[in-house]
């Protein structure tokens, strides 16, 4: 409730609302915080996307166990009787990595609310150097993988997914970096800090997804 | 249902929920995959009955105001197109007599659910504005002094906002008579005494007939035989 008038007998008001005003304060409703719908749309988007993402990988997954006469997962490569290797532990690597960084996200996240600046600014490098060298150990793995998209369908669905991700991260770093400089230019205190807190969910949000197709695509 | 991801603390329980609940279902499913799928199943039934049940459990608050200083009367005025209404002006008057007096006067902005959805609230506010001015110009002339905010549309969350920064003595909720009043049709009073610790009076205005029936404070078989 934003508009607020005072009305004394010997205190006229001025008139409100008439057309060469101007227009009326924005209005928050108290049922619908604006920035909730705006995090559950954004959500919802984002568990769309990577859901048709998924819908794909568990159809040739099915497709392939019960069509091609219960042959394994992953898939034989094309003309062999090999089958593809997921590198699992390299994953499992990154994985730690990608965990790590939601930690040092939530030490600078604390630090900020606490004022502790020089916590938040190396918080917010850790965070920085970690989901870079996730991002790096990534590509390291899609050059030595030996496979491309046009191999087979779990091919493209397993460079969908993982690709898919790494955008995530990829946007979720440029905001870091955005952050991070912010940080070191004291523009957060423990009053004041929405844009670290909204990239912190975002980053945590992209630490959530990456779990999820890890044990989906490396190792269920 | 909370959001998972309301705050950067709650997203950052949620990463630890998450690996905890992916981490059941892979030592599942490493012993065997039918365990797994079991696992899956379970915890999933799990948290769609933890949601279930949390919801039941969270019963409506009731609201009390805060406490304001001895011997001044607070009156918290909800209305909507009857706010300038004769009726209302009468009773607001015999009830500020005699007695030091401050009215704070909610006039919730009225919108399509349409409109409320795709929030297009201008108009609604705009209307609600001009009702508000003309109720605390007519307050002025009659020598109440008052305050006045445009609330939410709904008019028991207006009441609800209204009174976390007024703390009043008693609700005053004005409405057309029975039959023409949509407060009335959605019970609003009748809601208003149970979900406000604080008495509530209901002011009937008949813009055409300029009547005013004015039903006592905690009855309610007084709101239900309102005209």
């Amino acid at each position: 409730m934003s508009a607020h008038a005072e009305a004394h007998p010997s205190h006229p008001q001025p008139h409100r609302g008439s057309a060469n005003e101007h227009p009326p304060p924005i209005h928050y409703s108290s049922r619908i915080n604006p920035g909730i719908i705006g995090i559950f749309l954004f959500l919802g988007s984002e568990v769309m996307l990577f859901g048709s993402f998924f819908t794909v990988y568990f159809f040739d997954r099915v497709v392939t166990s019960h069509v091609h006469g219960g042959s394994p997962w992953p898939p034989y490569i094309p003309g062999t009787h090999t089958q593809y290797e997921r590198p699992w532990f390299l994953a499992l690597v990154n994985t730690c990595i990608l965990v790590t960084s939601s930690f040092t996200m939530h030490w600078a996240t604390t630090s900020a609310k606490r004022g502790n600046r020089a916590g938040l600014c190396s918080g917010m490098v850790l965070t920085l150097l970690l989901g870079t060298t996730f991002l790096l150990t990534q590509v390291v793995e899609y050059h030595r993988i030996g496979i491309n998209t046009s191999n087979t369908a779990f091919a493209a669905t397993f460079f969908g997914l993982t690709g898919l991700h790494a955008c995530h991260v990829f946007i979720g770093l440029t905001i870091l970096l955005a952050m991070t400089i912010r940080a070191f230019r004291g523009h957060f205190s423990p009053e004041k800090h929405h844009g670290l807190e909204i990239g912190g969910i975002y980053w945590h949000f992209v630490d959530v997804m990456w779990i999820v197709v890890y044990v989906t695509v490396y190792v269920l | 249902m909370q959001n998972p991801f309301r705050s950067e603390q709650a997203a950052f329980r949620f990463v630890w929920l998450t690996i905890g609940y992916f981490a059941l279902i892979v030592v599942g499913a490493a012993i065997d995959r039918w365990l797994g799928l079991a696992v899956f199943v379970v915890e999933t039934a799990l948290i769609a009955l933890w949601f279930t049940r949390r919801g039941d459990t969270q019963a409506p608050v009731k609201q009390a105001p805060a406490l304001h200083s001895a011997g001044e009367r607070r009156l918290l005025v909800v209305a909507n197109e009857t706010v300038a209404g004769p009726e209302l002006l009468a009773e607001l008057r015999r009830l500020a007599e005699g007695v030091p007096t401050r009215v704070l006067v909610v006039c919730p902005a009225l919108n399509s659910p349409l409109r409320h959805w795709v929030s297009d609230e201008d108009g609604a506010r705009v209307s609600a504005s001009e009702r508000l001015e003309a109720s605390l110009a007519a307050m002025r002339a009659a020598g109440i002094v008052a305050s006045g905010e445009i609330g939410d549309g709904d008019p028991l969350q207006a009441i609800a906002d209204a009174l976390r920064t007024f703390a009043p003595d008693e609700l005053v909720i004005s409405t057309h008579p029975e039959g023409r009043s949509h407060w009335l049709e959605r019970d609003v009073v009748t809601n208003a005494r149970e979900r406000f610790a604080l008495p509530v009076r209901h002011v009937v205005v008949d813009l055409e007939a300029s009547a005013a029936v004015v039903a006592p404070a905690a009855s309610a078989a007084d709101a239900e035989g309102s005209p």
